[in-house]
Parts: C-alpha cells; structure tokens; sequence
C-alpha cells in the first residue's frame, strides 16, 4: 500500500483516538461501571453489569484468532445484528480482571465494535449484547502459547 | 582448486556407483511406472515444502505420527505396517519405501535417493507433455532448508522454482528471510513468472491484504480459480521481528468470501493451495464450502489418496504431497457442462535412479553450488548411526544436535525445536556442513544457555505438546514436539492440555518444579540473541567426536497410545 497514505492514516487515527478520548472523559466516563471492571471473577462481573442471565444468540459474529498472535494485544471484532442492540460487553473469562471493554450505542449507530485485548492465558472470549434489556451473548475460544518451534 | 577436484570427482563416482547399483535391483520395475494414462481436461500437479533441497536426498518418514481425538487411526495418522494396511500396499516395494520407515536403510541401498530438482524437472515435463497447458503448484517450504538458500537469501530456490516452471505458489518458511525480502523477491522475480498468493495475510493496521489471495486461469477453457492459504501461525511459530507489520490466522470467514467470489466471476473449478497443515485442511474442508480440493503441505504427509470431506454443500478432496521433493501430486479433472464430473489423483514419487535428470536444471545447480563448493563439502564425522529427524518426539539426528548442545554449552538439559525438515543419512556416510546445514539452516540461529526452573520447563513442553495434541486441529500449529536432551519424561498425547507430561527426571532424580537448571537451546523467538548459531555448536561437537554411534536417543516414554497405528516399533 501506497505509505505516505499509510502515515496519514495513521497520524489522522492517532488524532481522532484523542479527541475520542475527551468526549469519552466528558460524557462516558461520568458512569464509569469501577464495579465491574475491577471484578476478578466472570459471576462477579454479570452481577454487577446488572444481575445478567445470558441466552445464546447466532445474531452474535465474535470475530477472533484461534490462536493469538501476541496475547498483549488480541484483536477482537464483534457485530450485533439484535434490534436496539444498546450496548456491547467484551469479556476474557480467565483475566484476572474478566470486563475487558464495555461499549454503549446511542442514536441508532450500528452496532459493530473492533478492538484489541490483553489475554494471560488460553481462554473464552465472550461477547454479551444488551438489546430491550435483555442480555445475549456468544464465545469462542482463543489459545494463547509461547509458541517456537514451526513445521 | 585440487582439493575440490577431488571430492566432486569423487562425488561423482559414488553417484554413478548408486545409479549402476539400483538399476539392477528396480530392472523391471521402471518400466511404465510414470505412465500416466492421461485423463478429463484439466490437470494441476502440486509439490510442497521440498526445503530447498535441489539434489537427491534420502527422507526417511516417520515411525511416530499419533493423531488423537477423530484423528486417531485417520490419515495423515498412519505409519510402518498400518499405513501400508490401510493403503493396500505390500513391504518391500519402493511405494513402501517411499511412503514408511519400514526397512529404511536396507530400502534406501535398493532403491536409491529420491528427489532432485533435475529428476522433478523431468517428472514434470513429462506430465506436461501429455497434458497440455497443466499448472504446476507449490504449496511452499521452499525457500528455507539448505546452506545455499539460506546464504544466497532464496535467490537459489527462486531461480531453481522458476526453471522448474512454478506458476503459483503460497509460503511459510519464506516468511522467515523477512517481510523486504519477499517483497523484493516477489516484485523483482517472481512478477511474471509466479503468482505470490495468500488470503489470509493482511496489515496488522488496517487489514488491507499484502498479497494477492487467489488468480483465476483459463486452462483448455475451463475457469480454475486458485486461492492461496499460507501458513497461519508464521508470528507464533517464528520470531514477530520477522514480519512485524503482517497478521496471519486461518481466516475462515475471508476464505468463504472469496470462494464465493471466485465462483461469481465464473470459476468451474476452485482450488485451495494450503500451507494449512493435513488436520486444519481436514476441518476446514468441513466448513468452508464450494472448494474442490485443498492442495496441502506443511506436515509433510505423503497421503496416497485424496481424503473426500462432506460439508454443507458438496465434498471437498484433501491431499497433502510429503516434502523433500519426494513427491509430484497429479490431479486430472474431467470438467464438461460447467461442473467437474469426475477426477483421478497419483502421489508420484520421484526415485531419482528412475528419471533421468533434466540436463538444463543439472548444469543450473552445479554452476549456482560453485562458490559454495568447499564449504559444503568439509567433512565434519562418520556416522554409523542412521540419522534422520521426523518422528513425533525426536529423530536421532536431533539427538546429536542436543548432545552437541548440552557437551558444548555445558548444560544439563538441551531444547531443539520440532522440525520436520531434515533429511537423512545412512550408516557409513560422512557427515558434512551441508548435511548439518540440512538441519539447522534457519535465519534465527543462535544458541542459548539459560537458566530455567522445573516448573518453566514443564509448562514450555506443555506449551508445544498442545500445538500438537490439541484434539481440535484449528489449534494446533504443526510441526512436531520439542526435543529434549539429557532429561528423560512421560507423555500422554491423549491427556488433557497442562497434563500431558509426567515423569520428568534428570540422571534419575525427579526434576524439582522450584529447582533451577541449566538449559541450552536454539532458534530463539526474542531479537538480539547472541549466542553462536547451532551450527557452529554441532560442527564442533562433530569435529571433536569424529565418529557418530547413538547407543541410545531420548524417546520418551509413551502413556495410552499402545495400539495408536500412529506408532510403528518395527521401524
């Protein structure tokens, strides 16, 4: 790809991640779910996100590696096709901090998130949509290995 | 100048000597054998991970290869007996040597070395010859596994793949000469000549694809699209410097996408060019759908027939084609009426005493082989061992590497990674640097000696042991376990993951999780490492023991695989 377009994408990416950064410590942050986000286990955390029972849903694509490339930073998609769909919940069931992220969608912005996690070690990764109130979710498994030693 | 006269005269003598030898015992046997009736009108040949070796080489396969979970009994998961069972072949035959251990180094003295990129030049100017306008596809592997590759930078394989005449490749080991490098290659070399393609690497920054992910060729009318999967773990399985702006990963969802594309643009016939892995091709025939076949490599499986996989909507056929250049894979399809009616698939092997070596591709190699000449040739032990390196757990080859770690590092207990790359020497041969070269010749080649606790080097050999025994095939990596010198260990493939090893003791003592000990090791993933490469640690070792007699190699003790036909002890 042509890299000055690279650079400028990257510099413009860099530019809006910050002002994205202020508008969130304006509006966002003013709920900020400390509960939630510093609960060690997966019960605890679903507690506090507000006493969720989960029901499995194909209308869930949780888009992740098999195998992660560098658990330092584990890309993670995921797009919800539930009506209403308020609000996306990332988890890694075996962090010792489970919440990794927690989206709000507002105003009928489409439902779709990418971002990248922190994973110790192999685990699920569970995506949980919030949509009329009610909680939908879907998982896969993502391993993280030291790795070496190729065919 | 003298000195190297010498030896390439003698080079050449020993040569002939084999030639005259194997004549007399395959008299008969030549005749016909790469007749290939012709059939339907459109024909693909695939060969994969031939490691760079351009000159005849003996391989021997596997006497270990344990699949668990479905995979147990299936193939690729066959071996000795139980292969040749499966496949209806007799012992003794030179299908038998090609494709088991059985009888290696008696078969090897009958039948001769296989492989050569002149022998395969031949091979595949004849099936071109009678089927006209077929493609010749490389799974990859090809770059990486000789001292000529490694110190021309690929130049010699890109060369040798061009002459050969390569149209479309997909790569793993490439990879590892760095992201400038293929690119380099890709846009000084290959443009014009041979299609680079694979879906499923993309930026790490925006996910545009760095490669083109499939092409489309007109064959005798006929539409076939060829999409490429390179090897999905390159960033785990070697070290991230080597590619820091690339993801990699299986990429079902991409895969999908295009297939349908390919299909939209009026493709008859769709086919996958996979450095996947036979178990990842397998599950993967299960859910992508609109494939005709994968054409697949990476765990070096010489797999006979294709192995039919039903999904949603059709079959898929999954083939994988050896390595070493042991093997051209022909698939004949008969299309008509827009659709493929049927198809016939042969798993040639290349004996090289049965094809006369292509004239242009010998004067090629030993022109490119000249300034490496003395280098190649220095004489570093006898062997009255038999060496070799595929096996699930070790290769006695392996064994030498460790023992050469642990005596020259000083080092309790040594590490060397799972390749299945190697070839094999026969008791009574000279070992020589390109024969070291053979095992080690890798762009991250430095030793280490690192202090290590019990319980790290537990949780390290259950780390690899996963990437190989992991029943779902999407999570294992291919390649083989890590090798281990000096401590001894239990294994039971079929535990589940964190249990498998047990038993870890050092001269007869338990090893003591909080314990620390020294470990020596090789290819290390971190940049910067220091340490002098591997093969100047086994040259010397070579040197100084003169002669290699393994009274012993450190198989572990195998738990709950007793009647796996992954496992043959007559070997």
């Amino acid at each position: 790809m042509n890299i000055s377009r690279r650079t400028f994408f990257s510099k413009a990416g860099g530019m809006v991640a910050m002002l994205g950064l202020l508008s969130a410590t304006r509006n966002a942050f003013a709920d900020w779910n400390a509960s939630a986000f510093g609960a060690k286990t997966v019960p605890a955390v679903l507690k506090d996100l507000g006493n969720l029972t989960l029901v499995d849903s194909p209308d869930i694509l949780l888009m992740a590696p098999d195998i992660a490339e560098d658990g330092s930073v584990v890309p993670v998609e995921v797009t919800s096709s539930i009506p209403n769909t308020q609000r996306i919940d990332i988890i890694a069931e075996q962090n010792p901090n489970p919440l990794a992220a927690s989206f709000r969608f507002s105003n009928g912005a489409l439902p779709f998130i990418g971002t990248k996690i922190k994973m110790g070690k192999t685990a699920n990764v569970r995506a949980i949509v919030i949509a009329d109130g009610k909680a939908w979710t879907a998982a896969k498994m993502i391993k993280v290995t030291a790795g070496g030693c190729g065919g | 100048m003298n000195r190297r006269e010498f030896i390439q005269l003698l080079a050449t003598a020993a040569a002939s000597g084999a030639v005259l030898n194997s004549r007399s015992a395959l008299a008969g046997e030549a005749t016909g054998f790469y007749d290939l009736p012709a059939f339907g009108n459109v024909s693909l040949m695939h060969m994969t991970d031939c490691h760079a070796q351009l000159l005849p080489i003996y391989f021997r396969e596997p006497n270990i290869n344990i699949g668990v979970g479905a995979a147990k009994g299936q193939p690729p998961h066959l071996v000795g007996e139980h292969f040749l069972r499966y496949y209806g072949l007799r012992p003794g035959t030179k299908e038998a040597y090609a494709l088991t251990c059985l009888d290696f180094r008696a078969a090897a003295q009958r039948y001769g070395k296989v492989g050569g990129f002149a022998h395969l030049k031949t091979l595949v100017d004849q099936v071109r010859a009678s089927r006209p306008n077929s493609l010749l596809l490389d799974g990859g592997d090809t770059w990486q596994g000789s001292a000529t590759a490694l110190w021309s930078k690929a130049q010699d394989m890109v060369d040798a793949s061009k002459l050969l005449g390569v149209d479309v490749m997909t790569a793993h080991w490439e990879f590892t000469y760095g992201a400038d490098r293929v690119m380099d290659i890709i846009n000084k070399d290959l443009t014009g000549h041979i299609d680079f393609i694979a879906q499923n690497v993309t930026t790490k920054d925006f996910g545009d694809p760095v490669f083109k992910p499939w092409v489309i060729k007109s064959i005798n009318g006929v539409q076939v699209a060829i999409i490429g999967q390179a090897f999905p773990y390159v960033p785990i399985s070697h070290p991230r410097y080597l590619v820091p702006d690339w993801q990699f990963g299986i990429q079902e969802e991409g895969l999908q996408t295009h297939v349908n594309t390919v299909r939209a643009k009026g493709a008859q016939i769709v086919v996958l060019l996979s450095h996947n892995g036979m178990d990842v091709d397998l599950k993967l025939a299960s859910r992508v759908t609109g494939i005709d076949v994968i054409f697949g490599g990476h765990t070096h499986d010489g797999v006979p027939r294709p192995v039919p996989v039903k999904n949603a909507s059709g079959t898929t056929l999954v083939t994988n084609a050896g390595s070493n250049g042991k093997f051209l894979g022909v698939m004949d399809f008969d299309v008509r009426n827009g659709k493929l009616q049927d198809w016939r698939y042969r798993l040639m092997p290349v004996f090289s005493n049965l094809l006369p070596a292509d004239p242009n591709m010998t004067a090629w190699i030993n022109t490119m082989r000249v300034p490496y000449a003395s280098q190649l040739s220095q004489p570093l032990a006898e062997t009255e061992s038999l060496l070799y390196r595929r096996d699930n757990f070790i290769g006695s080859f392996d064994q030498v590497i460790m023992d050469a770690l642990m005596k020259v590092k000083n080092a309790e207990i040594s590490f060397s990674p799972g390749f299945r790359w190697g070839t094999s020497l026969l008791p009574g041969d000279t070992i020589n640097m390109e024969h070291l070269m053979d095992q080690t010749a890798i762009t991250y080649p430095a030793t280490t000696l690192t202090e290590m606790r019990g319980d790290t080097i537990k949780s390290i050999m259950e780390d690899v042991c996963d990437n190989l025994f992991n029943p779902d095939p999407y999570l294992q990596q291919g390649g083989d376990m890590i090798r281990v010198g000096g401590m001894h260990y239990s294994i039971n493939p079929n535990a589940a993951s964190g249990q498998r090893i047990s038993g870890m003791t050092l001269h007869g003592k338990p090893i003591s999780p909080s314990k620390t000990y020294k470990v020596a090791g090789w290819a290390p993933m971190a940049e910067g490492a220091t340490g002098a490469p591997i093969w100047d640690v086994v040259s010397e070792y070579l040197r100084d023991i003169k002669t290699v007699n393994l009274r012993h190699i450190n198989e572990p003790k195998l738990l709950g695989v007793g009647n796996n036909p992954g496992l043959e002890t007559h070997c």
